[in-house]
């Protein structure tokens, strides 16, 4: 293991008391606890860390945090492996394992590179130019193009760790724990309001962990300490460091993740998750999001050792780690000095600050001259030197508007170049929230300009930088957000923390150094690191006519990566607006969405996941089935069984066996699924003529009838049968599926529409278990169970309702029937579902009672002809499609969907209709969904008349049964028709859509 | 009245009794499936003052009015779900006779009463922690300043829609869910509880 | 996500509600009366302004009540909710004005 040659010997908040060993690439490093993998790479001197994405071209490590383009790793491997990690937010651990993507076969030697040769041939647009032609042909493509670019890998295993999802509510929300929003949560929550506080890094006081600053006369890093020790003791504030707000969405809804356990590697309790996701609905939001340093460019500007000025400074001061030996500044602002000074403190060699500003003026520049550092003010970098990293720069001087250089070139050794071409407020979530942005001329940059929701951005997210400003303002927004929410200040008041004022000489907005050369011959300018996007690239663009800002980015893919253009979007928009010479707020800014950095699907999936990916529903007699080895089928979240396999048995032995069980003796079927809804009320009567197309007048009182519903626009909805329990009391059943929107169907019809009618209705699906006993002993076997129902024919008829007691437990036996045989459906509350299950196999057990499930169910009433709303019906089908015009009042003057009976197209002859299809062939089983032709054609296209809705082989028949809806199919009776498949044609013939029983003699029994 | 035994609670088959410890002792969170209450789902005009005091003399409660809000008389507690709907937990068994008087004393009214004892299992969540395992699924306001002890609310936990009913300051709520959901929302809840240590008790 | 006031429950998350379109739109007294462009008219032509939009709304997994929500289409801002059978108040905006 080598050691961290570049590791400062003193200061920093890194603990060298904690060694860490790592890997990157294949090669065994140490770092120290505080390190993040980024810092450690630094202070191990690995360079480069990564291959960018189009051109492969050796990149080093930029920034400091989240804005970072190059290095992208892949972390660790195998089940746990998370691609596209920013080596900068990656917090070091013990054991970690990095690689980086885009680096194919390995970061120094890459065959991609073959790609920076060919670069005449990778222009901006060429992925849509190539690829997308011919048709089709990009599914081919891709493999490739994603083998060679990288972009890390997907785990390939079901990921072991747990992910947590936490709803919270905050009366207000501070996004970022630097100066601002410290003072900001400080001030909030001083009035008792509830307040979060969230910070991407693992410890709060943004910027300030750099050191140097001061606050009330000390070390700002001291009141840092005293602010998170106050906020820590307030009851109602809660602090999540190493949380990311990813998202804001409407009505201050906003997302926020955070890493629980990423930092801790193997080291992580089992017990926590690794990453929560926070969702937060807030009073009032308080941005305090800071800012992004910029880039100048330059040509070659990508080379490892460029990095932007305050990354540099992060990692001598806070991390002790050496970016470079020998430093070269390349600024237009002020800010960069600081740096400057800072690295000279540290021991790094600063060669020059180059400064385009003509005479650099102001406390920080002399400040830097009295240090020894030579300053070279109205000159600018012009282009980089090196392979593998930089190891020169060539300065020139600029002429007046800075449009053209001037002099002899300069070359100046360097292994580091800090630059800093100004500050872009952070104003990602505020344009999410859809606050509107505005460009600010001094800053050179995008600053919030009006809220669209409760929100207040503050510090350098609005475009204030000095310390003091910010302190200042942050408290105040603290105070009026919590004032907002119903919190005032209480008891004496306290003051806003404070800080010196600084003074800083204004910014020479610079974007793209001019060149001796023609930008693109032979030297890049590059504006987006991650996606290989140069200056070039847009200027083809806008040669090409993609003048918006929006077709820009979509045509070079500008900002487009998963840094999203943090660092290079608002260069990118300066090149544009020079190119259609149009200033900078008019070629606009593009949209920023979420999320803020990238999220992982595990995070998103949560808890839902496996087991609870969705609510599984199962009956009260559930477990029955279970033991006996049913086979379930999913109908809507409920778990039916789908048929009882005996051992050795096939499906089709078992779903034969039920089907003969019913026909021949007795079979039980789990009917608890159906929908049952309690009508009460002396409207009633007249809620069911609404909902239904037949009349319900003359029904009495223990008697049942069947029903139709219809969609205001006349198409099948559900269907089911209702019974009248009392004079003003029905008991209305409805399809499993159809349960909850029948209910809510009729409560939106009683609630908008119907407001005069008195009916309460009540769902009682989950209160009653049904044991539907079905087959010619069914009668036998009941009469076992109960002493207190007569279940005479003449007593108890067909299409009728006996309250009474069945196996002891007090029941409402319906004998109605979806089988077409004598049928008796036992409901009885769903805690005695199982004891009256059991008592009906034992009573049953001489009968060889046969417990059924819904295949077998599903081929008996196709036997009868009976629909099932979804497969003879699908939104689009009217009841006399399904030849049910006799369920039809045309007595009634009105019903939900009867106006729309008579449009035109409903009417209307030849439209798609229920008819029967025998097979040639008997044995030949269609396939449900097969197409239906008159005349086979050799090959497609052929003319499609209908389609198979329901198809069975019939054990009662002996033979095939379909059901299908076919064009003008009342009238087709008798005529053949063929099914085309693969490799053959079935050919059939159109029946009546009754196939057992058409009578219905044995359901009367 | 058919036989106890014959009965089987929602989460019978989990076997949870004999998983029930005497003391949850350091446990964050704390569960139990409270079997066997009586509920009945009662309609009416809250409006109508013949409604209220009908309902009151027939089984000794003032039925609560504001949303979100419970209220307890005689040997029920009434939970607000609808501006003109209540559920009306009664002690086990006790839902027939309290139906009764209340169909009685309703007779002449527009008035529903239903039975709906085993519609709805309901499990019983407390312990330091109680409060952090529904909000990961809830996303209702649980702070004490907002929902104490007496405060009711439907809304979905995972994705299971739930009557909660806060009983107590500990906080200790009871979760009435569908009968058929029950199996999942209490696998669910021991997921969630899982960060927090998790102790199963007796709810009989 | 928006965040509804239930006139009954208050304020929930849009997850509990679902929308039922465009309100004020009674159902015909007499539909047999209706030509059959009048009746398409009622069954299936809605407004879709990008502005203020009176719409039903039903809190599905609450106390299961409908009422109507007035609500800025681009904003989502919700300018008022009102139950069924009141009219609309006067929200300050009408449909027309594009309050973007
Ligand atoms: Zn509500």
């Amino acid at each position: 293991m080598s050691p961290q040659r570049h590791r400062l010997a003193a200061g920093g908040r890194i603990d060298r008391s904690r060694p860490l060993n790592f890997t990157f690439n294949g090669r065994r490093f140490e770092g120290y606890a505080g390190d993040t993998l980024a810092s450690a790479l630094i202070a191990n001197g690995v360079t480069p860390v990564a291959r960018s994405f189009k051109y492969h071209r050796p990149r080093g490590i930029v920034g400091a945090g989240a804005e970072e383009p190059n290095a992208i790793v892949q972390l660790e491997t195998g089940a746990r492996t998370q691609p596209n990690q920013r080596a900068t937010r990656v917090e070091l651990y013990d054991g970690l394992t990095a690689a980086s993507v885009n680096c194919w076969p390995s970061v120094n030697f890459d065959l991609g590179a073959v790609n920076n040769l060919l670069k005449r041939l990778l222009p901006a647009g060429f992925y849509y130019k190539t690829f997308m032609w011919p048709p089709g042909f990009w599914m081919r493509y891709e493999y490739f193009i994603r083998r060679a670019a990288g972009l890390g890998k997907a785990p390939a295993a079901p990921d072991p760790d747990r992910y947590d999802k936490m709803h919270c509510h905050a009366d207000v929300l501070v996004v970022g724990g630097g100066p601002s929003g410290l003072a900001a949560a400080l001030a909030a929550g001083r009035t008792g309001a509830r307040v979060i506080l969230a910070d991407g890094q693992n410890e709060f006081g943004g910027a300030l962990l750099d050191g140097g600053a001061e606050i009330d006369g000390g070390p700002a890093l001291d009141w840092v300490a005293a602010a998170v020790a106050e906020l820590e003791a307030m009851a109602e504030v809660r602090l999540l460091p190493r949380a990311t707000v990813a998202g804001y969405y409407d009505h201050n809804y906003l997302t926020i993740v955070e890493r629980v356990t990423d930092h801790l590697g193997a080291a992580a309790p089992a017990n926590l998750p690794r990453q929560r996701l926070w969702k937060v609905r807030a009073g009032q939001v308080v941005l305090a999001t800071g800012s992004v340093e910029r880039p100048l460019v330059f040509a070659d500007n990508d080379r490892p050792g460029i990095m932007l000025a305050s990354a540099a400074a992060t990692y001598v001061n806070r991390y002790a780690a050496k970016p470079g030996s020998r430093a070269v500044v390349f600024t237009n602002n002020d800010s960069a000095y600081r740096v400057a000074l800072d690295l000279a403190e540290a021991g790094i060699e600063v060669a020059a600050v180059v400064d385009p500003r003509p005479e650099p003026e102001g406390p920080l520049p002399a400040r830097t001259r009295a240090r020894g550092i030579e300053v070279l003010g109205g000159q600018a970098v012009v282009a980089a030197h090196g392979g593998g990293r930089v190891a020169a720069v060539e300065v020139m001087g600029l002429d007046q508007a800075g449009g053209g250089v001037i002099g002899e070139s300069r070359r100046v050794r360097c292994d580091l170049v800090c630059v800093s071409g100004g500050w872009n407020p952070t104003v990602h979530l505020f344009s999410q929230s859809g606050g509107r942005l505005r460009y600010d001329d001094a800053l050179a940059g995008f600053v919030p300009d009006r809220s669209a929701q409760a929100e207040r951005s503050v510090g350098a997210a609005a475009g204030t930088f000095a310390l003091a400003d910010c302190l200042a303002r942050g408290f105040e927004a603290g105070l009026e957000a919590a004032a907002e929410a119903g919190f005032r200040r209480k008891g004496r008041s306290r003051r806003a923390p404070k800080a010196p004022a600084q003074e800083e000489a204004p910014l020479r907005p610079f974007w793209v150094v001019p060149s001796t050369v023609a930008r693109g011959r032979g030297t890049k300018h590059f504006i987006d690191l991650q996606n290989d996007v140069t200056v070039a690239d847009v200027a083809l663009a806008v040669r090409e006519g993609y003048r918006s800002a929006e077709h820009l980015k979509r045509y070079t893919t500008m900002g487009m990566g998963t840094d999203q253009g943090k660092i290079g979007n608002v260069t990118g928009l300066a090149v544009l607006s020079e190119l259609v010479d149009a200033d900078i707020p008019s070629v606009g800014t593009t949209t920023f969405r979420p999320p803020y950095t990238p999220v992982g699907f595990g995070l998103l999936a949560g808890r839902e996941v496996g087991a609870l990916a969705d609510p599984v529903r199962k009956t009260a007699i559930h477990r029955w089935h279970e033991d006996r080895g049913a086979a379930f089928e999913d109908v809507g979240q409920w778990k039916r069984p789908w048929y009882f396999p005996r051992a050795g048995e096939s499906m089709h032995d078992a779903v034969n066996r039920e089907c003969l069980a019913v026909r021949n003796s007795v079979g039980v079927m789990d009917a608890s699924t159906l929908g049952k809804i309690d009508i009460q009320g002396p409207d009633a009567l007249r809620l069911l003529n609404w909902v239904y197309t037949n009349a319900w007048d003359n029904l009495k009182i223990g008697r049942c009838r069947y029903g139709l519903m219809l969609g205001e626009d006349g198409m099948v909805m559900d269907d089911g049968v209702t019974t009248r329990l009392a004079e003003h009391h029905y008991l209305m059943t409805t399809t499993t599926g159809g349960a909850a929107g029948v209910l809510a169907w009729l409560e939106m019809w009683l609630q908008t529409e119907w407001l005069d009618l008195k009916v309460h209705l009540t769902s009682v699906t989950e209160h009653w278990a049904t044991v539907a006993v079905a087959g010619p002993r069914a009668r036998e076997l009941l009469s076992a169970l109960t002493s207190d129902i007569d279940l005479s024919a003449k007593a108890f008829p067909f299409m009728s309702m006996r309250a009474g007691t069945v196996a002891g437990v007090p029941a409402r036996v319906f004998r109605i029937s979806f089988t077409g045989e004598l049928s008796f459906e036992i409901n009885v509350p769903a805690s005695y579902g199982m004891a009256v299950w059991n008592a009906v196999m034992m009573a049953g057990e001489k009968y060889g009672v046969t417990p059924f499930g819904t295949e077998a169910m599903h081929i008996l009433r196709a036997e009868k002809g009976y629909i099932i709303v979804g497969d003879e019906t699908d939104g689009t089908t009217t009841p006399g499609d399904v030849g049910m015009d006799w369920i039809v009042s045309k007595k009634k003057p009105d019903f939900i969907g009867k106006r729309s009976l008579s449009r035109p197209d409903t009417a209307r002859e030849g439209r798609k209709q229920l008819v029967g299809l025998l097979t040639q062939d008997p044995k030949e089983v269609l396939p449900e969904g097969g197409q239906i032709v008159a005349e086979p054609e050799k090959k497609p296209p052929m003319k499609m008349i209908g389609h198979v809705t329901s198809s069975y082989w019939s054990a009662s028949l002996g033979r095939s049964i379909a059901l299908a809806l076919v064009y003008g199919g009342h009238k087709r009776h008798g005529e053949t028709v063929h099914v085309p498949l693969i490799g053959k044609t079935v050919s059939a013939v159109v029946s009546e859509p009754r196939f057992y029983d058409p009578e219905g003699v044995r359901l009367r029994g | 009245m058919a036989e106890a035994y014959l009965r089987l609670s929602a989460l019978a088959h989990l076997g949870l009794e004999a998983r029930a410890v005497a003391d949850p002792g350091e446990a964050g969170v704390v569960l139990s499936e409270r079997p066997g209450r009586g509920q009945i789902d009662l309609r009416g005009e809250a409006e109508d003052a013949g409604f209220l005091g009908a309902v009151e003399q027939a089984i000794g409660l003032a039925l609560p009015l504001e949303a979100g809000t419970t209220a307890s008389g005689g040997a029920a507690t009434a939970l607000w779900l609808g501006p003109n709907e209540w559920l009306v937990v009664t002690p086990p068994d006790g839902q027939g006779a309290a139906a009764e008087a209340l169909r009685a004393a309703l007779k002449d009214l527009w008035a529903a009463v239903t039975d709906v004892s085993d519609s709805r299992a309901v499990i019983g969540l407390s312990g330091r922690h109680a409060r952090d395992v529904l909000m990961k699924g809830c996303s209702l306001d649980l702070h004490p300043r907002v929902f104490g002890p007496g405060r009711s609310a439907q809304s979905a936990v995972a994705r299971a829609l739930v009557l909660l009913h806060q009983t107590d300051e500990a906080p200790s709520y009871d979760l009435y869910v569908h009968r058929s959901f029950a199996e999942y929302l209490w696998l669910w809840l021991e997921d969630a509880a899982a960060e927090y240590g998790l102790a199963v008790v007796s709810g009989g | 996500m928006l965040l509804i006031p239930c006139p009954w429950c208050g304020p929930r998350d849009e997850t509990e509600f679902s929308c039922g379109g465009e309100g004020h739109i009674p159902r015909p007294a007499d539909p047999a009366a209706l030509t059959d462009p009048e009746w398409a008219d009622y069954l299936f032509m809605r407004k879709n302004p990008k502005g203020v939009h009176t719409e039903r709304w039903v809190h599905s997994q609450g106390c299961r009540r409908w009422f109507n929500v007035a609500r800025h289409t681009v904003s989502h801002e919700i300018l008022a909710v009102y139950k069924m059978g009141e009219p609309p108040p006067e929200t300050g905006a009408d449909s027309k004005q594009n309050r973007t």
